[in-house]
């Protein structure tokens, strides 16, 4: 098997959390990884994006070769757009719905709909509503994570062994929340995929 | 035309005073001391009151002079081999930025080592930052070669390096001079971004950098300084480099020798005259002072001649970085992309943080500024670097870490004035201070803010060198107290902030502003905030 993810978002969006808890459900269950990033500038708000490569296999690349993404998975509706030559033909994207403004000419979120829906295998998202939702805003990266997981060939009990580990010195309830928020993400993508 | 006794040091310190210069800055170290020495002590040098003070170190002295170069004025900066690798950054970078004014870096190499740690050889650095290089043979072509110069640079708008060697440098001969050309007048870079080394505009830079490299060969092989002489006997061909030719002149000059000779002082090598050498001759011999650089060029590993593809000649990319497509195109495999980008997507450049202490520094200073005009506000390596993107447009310069101090007294040597520096604290304790010993050694009338945010906040917020170290440290320096002012940079303020650069920038000195407000991303960093507690900074 093997699941090729572009992660993407906005610097300080938190997609870095993401790949955390994909790599540790990855490597906790002895498949290769490989994911990679890029620093410094990015933080300041400005465009992100981490490649996250799982096999069975050795792994080559850290890089995903155009046309190679199983997924992009992005925190922001127009970061997905900027990525789709990544994408395969029979691709996901899975977005959050809700557009970060912090440029002057930023496009009507309409348009950026309209162009992620001509993509056949698509989901958008609304992950900070549905966070809000079970009272953890925080875990609206998680409900992204959840919202791909059903296209990401690693069974959900590695995903959720993942949230354990990462979250687990912060305590049950937010460990817990996390799963809530994971299972919610899922739930939204199995009935509107 | 006047005909004088000088030392190639010397020489070359008098073609450049023909050739237009306004300034020298250099860091002693032989064998290139006595250039900057000729100037201290030269007549019309000191008429002109050319900039002619030694600078703190070789670093210092290199962005001085690619400030001068940057406010339109023709340069030189002088060091010995060595002295080269504490420029290196500013050297390096000076290339991708390109000069305005004409700038030389007269680099001394010292082979045999007669008073150094070693015989490193400066051609090499001038080929890792891709510029032009004169390579003198005698005293006249020192002399040639510094009045030329400029007019290389300037025809390029790039830094071209002179190459000397110790027995040259510390060498008497007869030179005649040349008409002198007058200097130039302020002249501020046509593109106000040329010298801001953000990673877009770097990238634009680098790629004419890589354009204009034939550019280069062709100037090589029309120049006057690289000479083929014609040989019966091809069993041998020989290639010179500087002042080899003259050792093989000594030997051959009542014998019987018909080789071909192909004397090179103008790099890169005259790529035309050297493959003629090297397929009349069966064997070609290398001479040159120092490394085996051109030698090696040529020879490579392979007794075969099988043929190398790979960046040179288009098979990759010559700029960026690989990727898994990129290889795969160049070993003939088909690459399928997914959908284009939608032309809807826009550019999401970093910017500053909302709330962050530079936004209102620069908010004031923009105000303050605007009565000077734009153009004059030289900057460096950090968060704050973002100054120079909409809707701040605030710095014109970013170079290599510490420059903004040292490129804004070049600039106002060179007459800009007045002219500011802007730096972070991390920056300031990393290669700023340096820069600041200059500025009030000469009592330059710079005003340099250093914006103090208790942090390295670019790469994460790592700790500061400089915590609760800066106020004593630019005291320490030298900086007048009256002149160097805290403040705290903030909406509620800006009023104040304002009137205080207004002040400092009238001020005909050393003026030292600090914005200080602890950087927002750290507000979480309970041990950097004990630290500020303890240190009183808040």
């Amino acid at each position: 098997m093997k699941t090729d993810i572009v992660l993407s978002g906005v610097g300080g969006q938190g997609i870095l959390s993401i790949a955390a808890t994909l790599g540790t459900a990855a490597l906790e269950n002895n498949l290769h990884l490989k994911q990679s990033e890029i620093h410094g500038m990015s933080q300041r708000g400005g465009d992100v994006q981490s490649s996250m490569r799982i096999s069975d296999q050795d792994i080559n690349s850290d890089l995903i070769p155009l046309g190679g993404a199983d997924i992009i998975l992005s925190v922001e509706p127009m970061e997905a757009l900027r990525h789709l030559p990544y994408l395969k033909k029979t691709g996901w994207v899975v977005t959050n719905a809700t557009p970060f403004e912090n440029i002057p000419d930023y496009p009507a979120i309409e348009d950026i709909h309209a162009e992620i829906k001509k993509i056949a295998n698509h989901i958008i998202i609304d992950a900070d509503a549905i966070a809000a939702e079970i009272g953890s805003r925080r875990s609206s990266n998680i409900v992204m994570l959840g919202a791909a997981s059903p296209f990401i060939e690693i069974p959900y009990e590695f995903l959720e062994d993942g949230i354990r580990k990462i979250f687990g010195r912060k305590g049950d309830d937010v460990v817990n929340k996390n799963l809530e928020a994971l299972a919610a993400g899922r739930k939204y993508s199995e009935e509107n995929r | 035309m006047e005909k004088l006794l000088l030392l190639g040091d010397e020489a070359i310190a008098q073609g450049a005073i023909d050739g237009g210069i306004s300034g020298f800055y250099g860091y002693p170290g032989t064998p290139s001391t006595e250039i900057l020495e000729y100037v201290q002590h030269n007549k019309e040098a000191i008429a002109k009151n050319m900039h002619r003070e030694w600078s703190a170190n070789e670093k210092t002295a290199m962005e001085s002079a690619l400030g001068m170069s940057y406010a339109g004025k023709r340069a030189m900066v002088t060091m010995k081999h060595v002295g080269l690798n504490v420029a290196a950054d500013a050297f390096v970078n000076s290339a991708v930025t390109g000069a305005n004014g004409g700038l030389l870096v007269l680099c001394a190499d010292d082979p045999s080592m007669h008073s150094s740690q070693n015989e490193q050889d400066s051609r090499f650095y001038a080929k890792f930052a891709m510029i032009p290089v004169l390579e003198p043979t005698n005293q006249q072509e020192a002399y040639d070669m510094a009045y030329y110069g400029f007019e290389l640079s300037e025809k390029f708008r790039i830094p071209v390096m002179i190459r000397i060697t110790t027995r040259l440098a510390h060498s008497r001969a007869g030179v005649v001079r040349k008409a002198v050309k007058p200097e130039n007048g302020i002249k501020l870079p046509e593109d106000p971004r040329q010298f801001v080394l953000l990673p877009a505009i770097a990238r634009r830079n680098y790629a004419k950098l890589l354009s204009v490299q034939p550019d280069f060969e062709k100037e090589s092989e029309a120049s006057p300084f690289n000479t083929y002489t014609e040989g019966s006997d091809k069993k041998l061909g020989i290639i010179t480099c500087g002042i080899a030719q003259n050792y093989l002149l000594e030997n051959i000059v009542d014998k019987e020798f018909n080789h071909p000779v192909l004397k090179i002082s103008q790099y890169p090598i005259p790529r035309k005259q050297v493959n003629k050498i090297l397929e009349e001759c069966d064997q070609v011999m290398v001479i040159e002072d120092g490394y085996p650089v051109v030698e090696e060029m040529l020879k490579g590993y392979q007794e075969k001649g099988t043929k190398i593809i790979g960046r040179l000649d288009g098979t990759l990319p010559r700029a960026g970085e690989l990727d898994p497509a990129i290889v795969a195109r160049a070993i003939g495999l088909e690459v399928n992309a997914g959908p284009d980008v939608p032309s809807i997507v826009k550019q999401r450049p970093p910017a500053m943080c909302v709330g962050c202490g530079h936004i209102d520094a620069y908010t004031a200073l923009n105000e303050a500024l605007a009565e000077y005009g734009t153009g004059r506000v030289f900057s460096d390596i950090g968060c704050y670097t973002l100054g120079a993107l909409p809707p701040y447009n605030a710095i014109n310069s970013c170079v290599d870490m510490g420059a903004s101090i040292t490129m804004a007294k070049g600039a106002a040597d060179a007459g800009l004035i007045p002219a500011v520096a802007v730096i972070g604290d991390s920056t300031f304790s990393h290669s700023g201070i340096t820069g600041l010993i200059d500025a009030v050694s000469e009592n330059s009338p710079i005003t340099i803010i250093i914006s103090d945010n208790f942090t390295t906040g670019m790469t994460g917020g790592q700790d500061s060198k400089s915590l609760g170290r800066i106020d004593d440290i630019v005291k320490g320096v030298g900086v007048d107290p009256a002149h160097i002012r805290v403040l705290k940079p903030s909406k509620a303020n800006m009023d104040e902030v304002v009137a205080i650069m207004k002040e400092e920038l009238a001020y005909q000195g050393v003026s030292v502003i600090i914005p200080r407000r602890q950087c927002i991303q750290t507000m979480k960093n309970k041990a950097l905030g004990e630290k500020i507690k303890a240190l009183g900074l808040k």
